[in-house]
């Protein structure tokens, strides 16, 4: 994989930043070359992109998102997007319920962490949608399991929580034309799994650490 | 195009404005070397960062009255944009609002200044008033969510009023025909601008120098009767003195001044309600940095459609 931004990629942050009008703060670090995994809410297609255009060029060139494989290789024109123009790591999305018995579901579950975590290699850092999908933007989600193995898998990663505000009312799920309405950014303060955290409570943690971060009361 | 240049009494109202800018760059910078380290600092600040925001607006101002009637309506319909778009994000408004929302913006805001630079001056009245807040609330029924719908139709409806239907209204003044002013028009659009926006600096300053007994403190802290008066008066004082710049007689020029003054100070008290209804302390941080521009220009989206419509009754046969 390359390392230089397509310049679709810049075209297309440069117009979501226009269309978003994004304030972007940096409240718990600053922006830093080392490998993170950025995660954050999720309720618009917007929300990588502008994720993505916050960060100075030099680290937007090795940050990465991860896509749902089932969604972003369905048309030619999201699969140009998301495997050549922005790099993207596919990977399937698995729930618990639909495979067939939680053995499989475990195989495929260590699999997709080791994708990530070949993803991310020596210099990569990647953006993360821990809910899975887009939410209505009133609360955060529950977070799937993703995160908390791959923080185990990679602990040299920092892991930092973003909030990204009113990006479901510019462009919601389902909607396909945007309202230029104006929005935040909040990166907040990297967390680490604690020493004998169990997954569910580091979870927990890291869905509040992302939803602290709002700075407008619920409209 | 470059008309304006060769018009001597525009340039005149434009070194006017240069001058004043001057002399409020040296007043904000005497304050801030006086008062290092007190309470009037914040307020000492908040004038210098106006201060500077002024001279931004003439600047831009100026530039798209030399390029012409097109740059005043491309610099109208920018300002009408940022100013819908800092309201709508303010205003709550649910899922269903979205495509309305985006006519709003796409279609019926370029469609109306679109219309003011054609001269089609009976659509252009009614686009907005008829059509659009007849189109709206079945384009938000239509999407099938009921909850406070009155309340969302009249929203949107509202805001497109203020932000897009009024301030129309400003450049609007460029394509009236007064016989006599042939030519002339930039300098009544620019006579609008400085006494309304003197107007809102004059009672904020007289406010800030006298001010004691408020007027309505449950919506507006800062407005009190001295800051009203002592700014209506004197704004209307120098409007009465830019009568030359207007068809207007002297007598006519204060006439015209009061109204745009009293308007303004209404356009003022509508939004400062406005912001305390929805909580504006909460959404001030989407504002902060980015905006603000609905503050500057509440007032002439009060005043702009009114005096057009006196200055089209009166002067133009």
């Amino acid at each position: 994989m390359s390392n230089s931004i397509h310049p679709i990629a810049s075209l297309l942050a440069a117009v979501a930043r226009g269309i978003s009008g994004v304030q972007v703060q940096w409240a718990g670090c600053e922006p830093d070359e080392r490998q993170r995994i950025y995660f954050a809410n999720h309720s618009s297609h917007l929300d990588f992109v502008v994720l993505w255009s916050a960060l100075p060029s030099e680290i937007r060139a090795k940050t990465r998102p991860i896509a749902a494989k089932d969604y972003w290789e369905a048309t030619p024109v999201r699969r140009y997007l998301t495997q050549n123009v922005f790099h993207a790591v596919f990977l399937e999305r698995v729930s618990p319920n639909k495979a067939k018995s939680s053995e499989e579901s475990h195989f495929i579950g260590r699999h997709l962490i080791e994708e990530m975590a070949h993803a991310l290699g020596a210099e990569n850092s990647l953006i993360l949608f821990p809910e899975g999908t887009r939410g209505t933007g009133e609360k955060v989600g529950p977070f799937r399991s993703g995160l908390y193995h791959l923080a185990l898998r990679r602990p040299d990663v920092e892991l930092v929580p973003a909030y990204l505000e009113n990006l479901n009312r510019i462009l919601p799920k389902g909607e396909f034309l945007p309202v230029p309405m104006l929005s935040l950014l909040t990166f907040g303060k990297p967390l680490q799994i604690e020493p004998e955290e169990d997954k569910d409570t580091f979870l927990e943690r890291a869905r509040e650490s992302v939803s602290s971060l709002r700075r407008i009361g619920s409209a | 195009m470059l008309e304006a240049i060769h018009d001597a009494k525009l340039v005149w109202l434009y070194g006017g404005v240069l001058f004043l800018l001057l002399i409020s760059t040296l007043i904000g910078r005497i304050l801030k070397s006086r008062h290092r380290a007190d309470a009037s600092r914040t307020t000492i600040d908040n004038l210098n960062a106006r201060i500077r925001a002024w001279w931004k607006m003439s600047a831009i101002f100026a530039a798209a009255v030399v390029i012409g009637h097109v740059g005043s309506l491309i610099l109208f319909g920018i300002i009408s944009f940022l100013a819908m778009r800092e309201y709508m994000t303010l205003v709550p408004t649910r899922r269903g609002d979205h495509r309305t929302l985006f006519w709003s913006f796409f279609v019926i805001m370029p469609l109306q200044y679109y219309l003011v630079g054609m001269q089609w001056y009976i659509l252009f009245a009614i686009m907005i008033p008829v059509l659009a807040c007849i189109f709206i609330p079945p384009s938000i029924a239509i999407a099938g969510d009921t909850e406070h719908f009155l309340e969302r139709a009249s929203k949107i409806q509202f805001g497109i009023m203020v932000c897009v239907y009024s301030l129309s209204h400003a450049p609007a003044l460029l394509l009236l025909k007064i016989p006599g002013f042939e030519g002339h028009d930039a300098r009544l659009l620019l006579y609008l601008v400085i006494v309304d926006q003197m107007s809102d600096v004059l009672q904020y300053v007289w406010g800030k120098l006298i001010g004691k007994h408020k007027i309505a403190w449950r919506v507006s802290p800062n407005k009190t009767w001295e800051g009203f008066v002592g700014g209506v008066v004197s704004a209307t004082a120098l409007g009465t003195a830019l009568w030359w710049v207007t068809p207007f007689t002297p007598l006519q020029s204060a006439g015209m001044s009061l109204m745009i003054c009293i308007l303004g100070f209404n356009g003022g008290l509508v939004m400062s309600a406005i912001k305390r209804d929805i909580g504006i302390k909460d959404f001030g941080v989407v504002i902060e940095g980015r905006g603000g521009i609905l503050d500057r220009i509440d007032s002439l989206c009060f005043a702009a459609p009114i005096f057009f419509h006196l200055v089209r009754y009166y002067f133009v046969p």
